[in-house]
């Protein structure tokens, strides 16, 4: 496979298929489809060619730990399908989206189909099935994801198939840092921003001489969130006592936690998620860590990255305790309440924050390519890069063309005392406006690595 | 010295869980010499009838409030628990002690459970080898939690301890230490002592009734006490569900401990079997010794301080343990002559 921008020549190649069809062959383009692209030196990975649809690929964790996750995510990808091809009940973000060349009429004219595929959260079983959406279903974008190391593992076979990797849930700052690809993009924010957003929220409710004691899940998200929690925390003026590693597999952590007790750490950080999350939290509480007075500060916890599903896990456990998130179902923009309608009304309950993302990177890719007007992606990542939009329940965002990563507000978060319902676990605290949370490109926490070359198949 | 105390005190609580599955498995294993991979599974299914109980005990009466919209525009529902519109406070107790609730329900269920999958299933198995036996169950583990998952979802989901255990005690003070050295969960030590008396509760049945002299005399030679006209089919089929009624009532009263989801059996299911090979084949007391000892050496091997001379040591200390004691045992701790070597 080649690296190269078959852009200009795309068009004209569609040029002449067009008029191909004006022609009057028509009936049978779904199966001379194929045909005509093994026979242009220009074409591109699965491109459509005339046919009436265009498919994409939803990778998420259909079983497994965050399964639940997973299926939140296919809700709202399915939710964007019939928003784009104009098939919904309503029109979800359609009407706040700015800019926006959707018409809900499909894509460049073609109406969305979508295959799922099932993760499994697991690296090997997510690329597998990215293969086959890509090699036996023909899809032009791959999205999803609940873990960073899936997301890496599936943005790395999408660049070299020749497709575009949407990333959903996936928050290691490695995935638009060291392992970023040309074809990958990600919305979704990351742990560095966690931190960035977290910090001024937490000196001005815990101060600035704490000591930190961190429990970090074993692979490549907990190392980043680590860092970066860590790195804030200690340009505050805090100290870190000590970073423990715990497996991913645990589910018991009360080895972990009994050295947190008497470590003289006054300050606990769980850099976990899904079901450590929920355990390690869990047994935090149980272990009476925050009735504890530590050198006369009140004992807390931190978990920086937030997600409503797992609140509803942790249950009562989360009162209290500050974390981050990309986004909340009870902000009140435009876009936001727009797409919390479209989904409460098709599913009875609110989206999750995984499901936001999804559906927000399912509207963009579809975007891009109407802008671009064809679904080569070398065509719908120039029109993805540098991309400015707004309306879609994180205020102005822009999609750095250096990285691929969205710039955007970040949303502090903690568990709130008196829910009102089982879906209200989060109250938001502040909205951390881009400014704050932006870094360099060359920033040491995402050295490494290079964007390389856009590669078309 | 109250960091080592307190480690201790983790690896009973861990010990106590390996030791009641590792138990059953070894019953199941003594008596009808069948390698049951289901019994994660039971475990599993046990903390599910909790969660259910928890469910049918707060079943809620649903009404919906015209006049204030959720934020996706639909009337916002009022949930009220049935149970305490019909029982008022005392049904608000019975919502609270759902565990032990759960505990009265899952005995009778799991030991027809248990029968109900030995007479349907396993039994079809007596005669094939381990292997096939290993594929069915582990088969059937595998369905097992599937339903769960379908029915429940992948989350975890919360159980709380009834109010009077929730949070933690001062346990250093009862042992002359210092004040707030040594804190530790109610329900933890509930847990423990709740499986000592199961423990004790299983060795004394077979110790000192008949029955279970007859069990003992079976586990020993099949051949000789079916020759003496005893049906020990019979009472096999009875010691597999109250196998499965032992792990069933280590997964209830496990639910307050951490939030059960549906893979919680497989989790325990590998660690049990090498509480069960390191501890001797078939020997029940092995079983509830290496149960102990693991739980223990798993608790201090992630001290901070023994993690810094070896790295990642919490993450393999069992599979080492087990490897030292196979090779200075081979049969295990208490392991017997002739089991599993035919």
């Amino acid at each position: 496979m080649s690296d190269k921008n078959i852009f200009t020549s795309d068009i004209s190649r569609r040029d002449v298929l067009k008029t191909g069809a004006k022609a009057g062959v028509v009936g049978a383009s779904l199966v001379s489809a194929p045909f005509i692209i093994s026979s242009s030196a220009n074409a591109y990975t699965n491109d459509p060619g005339d046919a009436a649809t265009v498919k994409l690929g939803f990778n998420v964790p259909q079983s497994g730990p965050y399964a639940d996750e997973g299926a939140d995510e296919l809700r709202a990808f399915k939710l964007a399908v019939q928003h784009i091809n104009g098939t919904g009940k309503d029109n979800g973000m359609l009407p706040t989206m700015k800019p926006i060349s959707l018409k809900g009429n499909g894509i460049n004219g073609k109406k969305v189909e979508f295959v799922t595929g099932d993760t499994q959260t697991k690296s090997d079983a997510a690329r597998a099935s990215a293969k086959s959406m890509i090699e036996k279903d023909g899809v032009v974008m791959v999205s999803g994801g609940s873990s960073s190391g899936v997301a890496i593992a599936v943005q790395g076979l999408c660049q070299e198939a020749g497709v575009i990797f949407m990333a959903g849930l996936t928050h290691s700052n490695d995935t638009t840092g060291k392992d970023k690809k040309a074809n990958g993009f990600r919305h979704f924010f990351n742990a560095y921003m966690s931190g960035a957003a977290l910090a001024p929220v937490l000196e001005k409710n815990y101060g600035k001489e704490r000591n930190a004691y961190h429990l970090t899940a074993d692979y490549t998200w907990g190392y980043t969130q680590e860092a970066s929690i860590k790195k804030f925390t200690e340009d505050l003026g805090w100290n870190t006592v000590n970073a423990v590693k715990t497996p991913l597999a645990a589910t018991d952590f009360s080895e972990y936690i009994a050295p947190v007790l008497n470590s003289g750490a006054d300050v606990l950080v769980l850099n976990h998620y899904g079901g450590n999350m929920i355990n390690s939290l869990t047994n935090a509480v149980q272990f009476g860590l925050r009735d504890k007075m530590i050198n006369g500060k009140k004992f807390e916890i931190i978990v920086p990255l937030y997600s409503r599903l797992m609140a509803q896990g942790a249950g009562a456990n989360v009162k209290g305790i500050y974390g981050s998130t990309n986004w909340h179902w009870s902000l009140q923009d435009e876009g936001s309440k727009a797409f919390v309608k479209s989904f409460g009304q098709e599913y009875g309950f609110p989206p999750s924050q995984a499901a936001h993302t999804c559906y927000v990177q399912t509207l963009l890719y579809a975007d891009a390519c109407q802008r671009a007007g064809t679904f080569n992606p070398c065509g719908v990542a120039e029109a993805l890069e540098g991309h400015k939009f707004d309306g879609m329940g994180n205020g102005p965002t822009e999609y750095r063309a250096e990285d691929h990563q969205c710039f955007k507000d970040v949303l502090v978060v903690r568990g709130k005392e008196n829910p009102s319902s089982e879906f209200d676990l989060l109250e938001v605290v502040e909205v951390t406006p881009r400014a704050q949370v932006e870094y360099a490109v060359d920033n040491e926490f995402f050295a490494g690595g290079e964007l390389g070359q856009c590669n078309a198949g | 010295m109250d960091a080592i105390f307190l480690q201790f005190l983790n690896g009973l609580d861990k010990g106590s869980a390996y030791a009641l599955i590792a138990l059953g498995l070894t019953i199941i294993f003594g008596t009808l010499g069948v390698v049951n991979f289901a019994h994660g599974a039971l475990f599993m299914i046990g903390a599910f009838c909790a969660v259910s109980v928890q469910k049918l005990l707060s079943f809620e009466k649903i009404t919906l409030d015209e006049t204030k919209l959720t934020a996706w525009g639909t009337p916002t529902e009022v949930k009220v628990h049935y149970i305490e519109e019909w029982f008022g406070s005392s049904g608000a107790v019975l919502v609270d002690n759902s565990v032990f609730v759960s505990l009265a329900v899952v005995i009778p269920f799991m030991m027809i459970f248990g029968y109900v999958m030995e007479r349907g299933l396993i039994r079809h198995f007596y005669k094939r080898t381990h292997a096939d036996q290993i594929l069915v169950t582990f088969g059937l583990a595998i369905v097992l939690q599937e339903i769960v998952k379908a029915f429940y979802g992948a989350n975890p989901i919360p159980q709380p301890a009834p109010e009077a255990f929730i949070g933690s005690t001062d346990i250093g003070v009862w042992f002359g230490m210092a004040e707030n050295l040594v804190v530790y969960p109610i329900w933890r030590l509930v847990y423990f002592f709740f499986s000592m008396a199961v423990i004790a509760g299983v060795f004394i049945f077979l110790q000192f009734t008949t029955f279970g002299m007859v069990v003992r005399a079976g586990m020993t030679d099949r051949e000789t006490v079916g020759l003496l006209g005893i049906d020990i089919d019979k009472r096999f089929t009875f010691m597999f569900g109250l196998a499965a009624a032992v792990t069933g009532a280590a997964g209830v009263m496990y639910t307050p401990v951490l939030s059960p989801n549906y893979h919680m059996g497989m989790d325990y299911l590998v660690l049990c079997f090498v509480v069960v090979v390191v501890g001797g084949m078939g020997s029940l007391g092995g079983a509830v010794l290496a149960g102990f000892l693991l739980g223990i050496l798993q608790s201090f091997s992630a001290m901070n301080w023994i993690k810094e001379i070896v790295p990642g040591i919490d993450q393999v200390i069992i599979y080492l343990v087990a490897v030292v004691i196979l090779l200075i045992r081979p049969r295990g701790l208490m392991g017997r002559k002739g089991v599993m070597e035919e």
